[in-house]
């Protein structure tokens, strides 16, 4: 983690976050902070709630739970379904992307879709592509968002072993350079980086 | 690197619902074949003479022309609700309320301009009388965008919906009988040599009163449906 004075300012903290979902309780008073250089798996089993916390903390959910969550930066969340548009080219999701993140040119596209394995398929109709190689048009979005936080739902769901492998690596070089990632994924993540695990009964833990 | 600036970003997204519109060009035939068919239904039903269906022309071409506007309203969101670019649109560090202009821009302009730019062509069918023609692509053109406006809220609260199409008509026709008293009125207006004006200025309000609320309750809609 670099030594700045922003290392220690916490691009996310969630405090007393408490669900019910048909009168079971998936998770109460949870409260934690996500830092700079934070890689954070978010653990549970099927229906534990693992992402409605996630939808939480994007904002994408705002009613039906008590506590607060303050984002203090911009975050990039990639959720189960990919938002890549069949009718339109790899290239054109992501220069058009509703996300609206940032001008991407051609070249910057070209080499994010390199990165995910998807050379030669820019201008190719997506309704030509598989469901992995949709969520890697997904995924190349994080080869260009500048978004320091990112929060990713089952991030390895259709993706093959060396894609999961460049995913690994891909995160490890975010956390590195000072962003953070909460994740949920049902597999151990296989990198040489302090991973810390949030457990939605027992909250944070190393 | 930063954000892009929202008129760009507006523009992108209409770029981008174009797009999407004339890749599945049968999307935008529909309503016009729609508009085409009941036209040359309704001297079948009513009777072949002349005077008679100049005198309904006005109601039946605005009737059509909503109905078109309805059947096509339901589908503005939900690709993008099922394939979750509706929940990127939500996150997304732009004004949801320009960004869902720009989404009724586009719709307006694959249904309501065409059908408004065709219109003169089923107007004749129908025998409205020529000096009346100009007047219905106007009153076309801006109740259509009402139309579109006021749809979408209906389309933003049930896109969540497996089968939604019932459910939006009655949440929104209500909402779109004043513009069709106006519009139709317009037309029958410069007929009969009253002077069509004052509709079309009736017309132009509501579609500033659309402008100004319609996104805010599109928006407020999208993020429950997303919610929910």
């Amino acid at each position: 983690m670099p030594d700045t004075p922003t290392a220690h300012r916490p691009l996310l903290s969630a405090s007393g976050l408490s669900l019910e979902r048909g009168g079971r309780e998936l998770f109460s008073a949870l409260s934690f902070e996500v830092l700079p250089g934070h890689l954070l798996q978010i653990e549970g089993a099927n229906g534990a709630g693992k992402t409605s916390l996630i939808r939480i903390l994007a904002g994408l959910s705002r009613y039906g739970f008590t506590g607060s969550v303050t984002r203090h930066a911009p975050l990039l969340y990639l959720g189960h379904q990919a938002g890549v548009k069949a009718l339109l080219t790899p290239r054109e999701n992501l220069a058009w992307h509703v996300g609206g993140e940032g001008d991407y040119d051609d070249e910057r596209i070209r080499d994010a879709l390199a990165r995910v394995g998807l050379y030669g398929y820019e201008n190719v109709p997506s309704h030509a592509l598989s469901a992995g190689q949709h969520r890697r048009v997904n995924l190349a979005r994080l080869y260009l968002s500048e978004s320091p936080l990112w929060l990713l739902d089952e991030p390895f769901t259709a993706i093959d072993r060396s894609g999961v492998l460049d995913l690994e690596n891909l995160l490890v070089e975010h956390v590195e350079r000072g962003g953070a990632v909460v994740m949920t994924s049902h597999q151990a993540l296989q990198v040489t980086y302090e991973v810390r695990f949030l457990s939605l009964l027992e909250g944070l833990r190393l | 690197m930063s954000a892009p600036g929202t008129l760009p970003f507006c523009l992108r997204l209409l770029r981008r619902q174009l797009v999407l519109a004339f890749r599945r060009p049968i999307e935008i035939g529909n309503p016009l074949l729609f508009f085409a068919m009941v036209v040359a239904l309704f001297p079948l039903g009513l009777g072949p003479a002349p005077e008679q269906l100049s005198g309904f022309a006005p109601g039946i071409l605005w009737i059509i022309a909503l109905l078109s506007n309805l059947l096509t309203s339901d589908a503005v969101f939900r690709s993008d609700f099922e394939d979750g670019s509706l929940e990127q649109l939500l996150l997304s560090p732009q004004p949801l309320f320009l960004s869902v202009l720009a989404y009724i821009a586009a719709h307006w302009l694959v249904t309501g301009v065409l059908l408004a730019l065709v219109s003169p062509v089923f107007a004749l069918m129908l025998n409205l009388p020529v000096q009346a023609v100009g007047v219905l692509v106007a009153s076309l053109l801006l109740g259509s965008a009402v139309l579109s406006l006021v749809g979408c809220i209906g389309a933003a609260l049930t896109v969540g919906l497996k089968r939604g199409g019932m459910l939006i008509s009655l949440l929104i026709l209500p909402f779109y009988m004043p513009v069709l008293i106006f519009g139709s009125a317009a037309v029958q207006g410069a007929v009969t040599g009253v002077p069509a004006g004052p509709y079309l200025a009736i017309l132009g309000a509501m579609l500033c009163l659309a402008i100004a609320l319609a996104p805010l309750a599109i928006a407020a809609g999208l993020r429950i449906s997303v919610d929910a």
